[in-house]
C-alpha cells in the first residue's frame, strides 16, 4: 500500500518536475517567471489530444508532436511578449507575461469552449503489471520513463553540447557571456523552446493519466509546478526534478490521508513555506542584493 | 497659501456637484444603468487599493481576490438575516456564534474592511520580505490558499454552495459615498510622509532605506490599506450581486484589476480611476460581442468568452507600447486647469 501511493505520488511528481523544468530554466536565464508557462503545457494537452483524436496517432507520437508545436509557441511567445520588454522594468515583463497568459487560456477556451474533453479511450491500453506486491499500469511506466528519458535528455544536452555551455554561461553571468560573444537571444529562444518541449510532454501525459483536457487546466498546474521550481531552488535543474518529485508525494500523501480537498492547498503552502525559512529552495544559489 | 485656500474652495464645489450629481443619478437612471455605475464605483476602489500597493509602493502583490474574497464573505454573513442563513446552510448547518448576527450594510461592509486588513497583516508580515516575482508568487498562492480554505469551512461560509439573499442595496449613494472617501483618504495618505515614504521605496529600496525609512514598516502599512480597502469593495460587490462563492474571486479577477491599473498608469489616483470606470463600462459594453447579432438578417453568432481575449490584448499592448498608461504618474490638479484657463484670457487681452 505503502509502495502504492508512494509510486502514485512519483508519477504525478514526474510531471510536475516537467513543468517545474521550464520554469527554472527560463529563470535561470532571463530572472523572470513565464506565466505563460502553465498555458504552453495546456496547449500541449490540447495538441495531443488532436493527434491522438483526428489522426490515430499512439502516445509516442503525440507527445512529440506536442513538443514540436510547443518549441514553436514558446519561441514565438518569447519574441512578441518578452523580448521587447527585456531591458524595461521587471514589473512590465510580469505583467507582460500574464497577459500573455490570460490571451492564450481564453483563446483556447473561445475555440474549444470551457469544458474538458477526454483523449479518446484507445489511446493506451491500460494493462496493469504486477511486481511483487506493487501494481503499475502501464500508463504510469509510460510516465515515469518518459519523464525520466526527457530530464536524462535535458542533462545531456545542457552539459555537454555548445548551445547547453552557452545557457549555463549565460545564467551565470548575462552581460558576460554576451561580451564573450554568445548570441543571447538564440540562447534565450533555445531556452524556451526547450522549456516548452518539456511543458508539452507533460501536458499530454497529465492529459491521458487524469482524462481531462480543459483551457483552465495551466494556470493551476503552472502554478504547482512553479512551486516545485521553487522548493527545489529556482534556476537549478536538478532541485526542480526534486522539487517536482516531493511535490508529488506530499499531494498523495494528503488524498491518501483523506485531505483531499486539500490537496490544491498544499503547493502554496510549501511555497510560502520555503519562500520564508530558505527562498534559495534546496538546491538554489543564494542571491545577492545588488546596489 | 491663496492658491490652496482657492483649491479647497474648488474641490468642495466639485464634491457639492458630485453629490447633486449622485442625487440625480439615483432617482432618474434605470437599473441597469444604476448597477453599471455601482459597479465601476466598485472597480474604482480596486483599481486604487491595488494602486496605492503596486504603483505607489512597487510591491508586486497579486493578492486582491483574497482580499475580496474575505471581505465580500465577512460582509455577506454579518448582514444576512438569522431566516435567510438558516435556509441557505442546509448541508451544514451555521457556526451558533453566527447564526443570529443582522448587522447594519455600513458598519458590516467596514467590518469586511477590517477583517481583511488584519489577513493583510498576517500575510504580509511574512510576504513582504519577498520582492517582485517571489512576492507576486506567493500572494497568488495566499489568495487560493484563502479560497480553498473558505470552500471548504463550510459550517462559516457554507463551502462551494457561496451564500445567497445577501440584502441588496442599489443607491449611488453608498458605492460613490464609498468610492469618494476612498479617493479622498488615499490621496491624503499619498500626500502625507507615508506616501513620500512609499514613493521612495518604490524607486529604490536600498537608498530609501540608507535614508532611515523603515521599510517593512512601510510597506506593511501601505500592504495593509490596501488589503482594507479591497476587502470593502469585496464587501460592496457582495450587496452589489447579492450572491457569491468561491470560484467568483479566482485570480482572473487580480488580473482584471491590474489592468485597470495598469491602463490607467501605475502610480496615478486620476489615471486609477478614470481607468475603473472606463474598464468596467467597456466590459459591459462587450456583452454584446458574446451575444447573437442580428445583421439584415444574417445572424452572426455570439462569441462567449471574446471580451478576456480583448482584454488580455489590452493588456498586453499596454504593456508593449504604452507603458506609461493613461496617465502615467501625473494627477488631477486644479492649478493645471486655471493655468489654462488664464492662459486662454490673456491670449484674448492680447487679441
Amino acid at each position: 500500500m505503502f509502495f502504492e501511493q508512494l509510486l502514485n505520488g512519483i508519477t504525478v511528481g514526474s510531471t510536475y518536475a516537467l513543468i517545474a523544468l521550464g520554469y527554472t530554466m527560463v529563470y535561470g536565464i532571463i530572472t523572470l517567471i513565464n506565466f505563460a508557462h502553465g498555458e504552453i503545457f495546456m496547449v500541449g494537452a490540447f495538441v495531443g489530444l488532436a493527434l491522438t483524436r483526428f489522426l490515430n496517432v499512439n502516445v509516442f507520437l503525440a507527445i512529440l508532436g506536442a513538443m514540436a508545436t510547443c518549441m514553436l509557441l514558446g519561441i514565438v511567445v518569447e519574441r512578441i511578449a518578452y523580448r521587447p520588454l527585456r531591458r524595461s522594468s521587471r514589473l512590465s515583463a510580469l505583467i507582460s507575461a500574464i497577459g500573455v497568459s490570460i490571451f492564450i487560456s481564453t483563446l483556447v477556451q473561445l475555440i474549444r469552449g470551457p469544458q474538458t474533453t477526454n483523449y479518446p479511450a484507445s489511446v493506451i491500453n491500460n494493462t496493469v503489471y504486477t511486481i511483487g506486491s506493487i501494481h503499475i499500469s502501464k500508463l504510469q511506466l509510460i510516465m515515469i520513463l518518459v519523464s525520466a528519458g526527457l530530464m536524462i535528455a535535458l542533462q545531456l544536452i545542457v552539459k555537454y553540447t555548445k548551445m547547453g555551455k552557452a545557457m549555463r554561461a549565460t545564467s551565470q553571468d548575462y552581460d558576460a557571456a554576451s561580451l564573450m560573444g554568445i548570441n543571447i537571444n538564440q540562447v534565450i529562444s533555445f531556452t524556451f523552446a526547450l522549456g516548452s518541449a518539456l511543458a508539452a510532454a507533460g501536458g499530454v501525459l497529465v492529459g491521458i493519466y487524469f482524462n481531462a483536457v480543459g483551457p483552465f487546466m495551466g494556470t493551476s498546474a503552472g502554478l504547482k509546478a512553479f512551486a516545485a521550481a521553487v522548493l527545489g531552488g529556482i534556476g537549478s535543474i536538478p532541485g526542480a526534478m526534486l522539487g517536482g518529485l516531493f511535490l508529488g508525494v506530499a499531494e498523495i500523501t494528503a488524498i491518501a490521508l483523506g485531505k483531499s480537498s486539500y490537496t490544491d492547498a498544499i503547493a502554496f503552502g510549501i511555497l510560502f513555506l520555503v519562500l520564508l525559512i530558505k527562498p534559495t529552495g534546496i538546491l538554489g544559489r543564494p542571491l545577492q542584493k545588488k546596489v | 497659501m491663496e492658491n490652496k485656500r482657492q483649491n479647497t474652495i474648488l474641490t468642495i464645489i466639485a464634491l457639492l456637484f458630485c453629490t447633486l450629481l449622485i442625487y440625480l443619478g439615483d432617482n432618474n437612471l434605470s437599473r441597469f444603468q444604476l448597477r453599471i455605475l455601482n459597479l465601476s464605483a466598485i472597480y474604482v476602489i480596486l483599481g486604487l487599493s491595488m494602486n496605492l500597493v503596486i504603483g505607489f509602493t512597487g510591491m508586486f502583490s497579486l493578492g486582491h481576490a483574497g482580499f475580496m474574497c474575505v471581505g465580500a464573505y465577512t460582509a455577506a454573513i454579518l448582514t444576512m438575516s438569522p431566516a435567510a442563513k438558516e435556509l441557505i446552510y442546509y448541508m451544514v448547518p451555521i457556526h451558533p456564534l453566527l447564526a443570529n448576527i443582522q448587522w447594519g450594510v455600513i458598519p458590516a461592509a467596514l467590518a469586511g474592511g477590517i477583517v481583511a486588513a488584519i489577513f493583510g497583516v498576517l500575510v504580509g508580515f511574512p510576504a513582504l520580505r519577498l520582492r517582485d516575482d517571489y512576492l507576486a508568487i506567493a500572494t497568488l498562492g495566499f489568495a487560493e490558499i484563502i479560497r480553498i480554505v473558505v470552500t471548504n469551512t463550510t459550517s462559516i461560509t457554507n463551502g462551494s454552495l457561496g451564500l445567497k439573499d445577501i440584502p441588496s442595496v442599489k443607491s449611488l449613494w453608498v458605492y460613490w459615498g464609498f468610492a469618494i472617501l476612498t479617493i479622498l483618504i488615499l490621496r491624503a495618505i499619498i500626500n502625507s510622509s507615508w506616501g513620500y515614504a512609499f514613493k521612495a521605496i518604490r524607486d529604490n529600496e536600498i537608498a530609501a532605506e540608507a535614508m532611515g525609512i523603515n521599510i517593512l514598516k512601510h510597506k506593511l502599512l501601505s500592504f495593509t490599506i490596501g488589503a482594507f480597502f479591497a476587502g470593502l469593495s469585496g464587501a460592496l460587490m457582495a450587496y452589489l450581486i447579492t450572491s457569491i462563492d468561491p470560484t467568483m474571486f479566482r485570480f482572473t479577477f487580480t488580473f482584471q484589476i491590474l489592468l485597470i491599473v495598469v491602463l490607467g498608469g501605475m502610480g496615478s489616483i486620476t489615471g486609477s480611476i478614470v481607468a475603473g470606470v472606463l474598464v468596467t463600462v467597456a466590459m459591459e459594453w462587450l456583452r454584446f460581442v458574446e451575444q447573437d447579432m442580428n445583421f439584415f438578417g444574417f445572424v452572426i453568432p455570439g462569441i462567449s468568452g471574446m471580451r478576456m481575449v480583448i482584454f488580455s490584448i489590452l493588456l498586453l499592448l499596454v504593456v508593449l507600447f504604452y507603458r506609461q498608461g493613461l496617465l502615467g504618474t501625473k494627477e488631477f490638479s486644479w492649478n493645471f486647469f486655471l493655468k489654462l484657463a488664464s492662459k486662454r484670457s490673456k491670449q484674448k487681452e492680447v487679441s
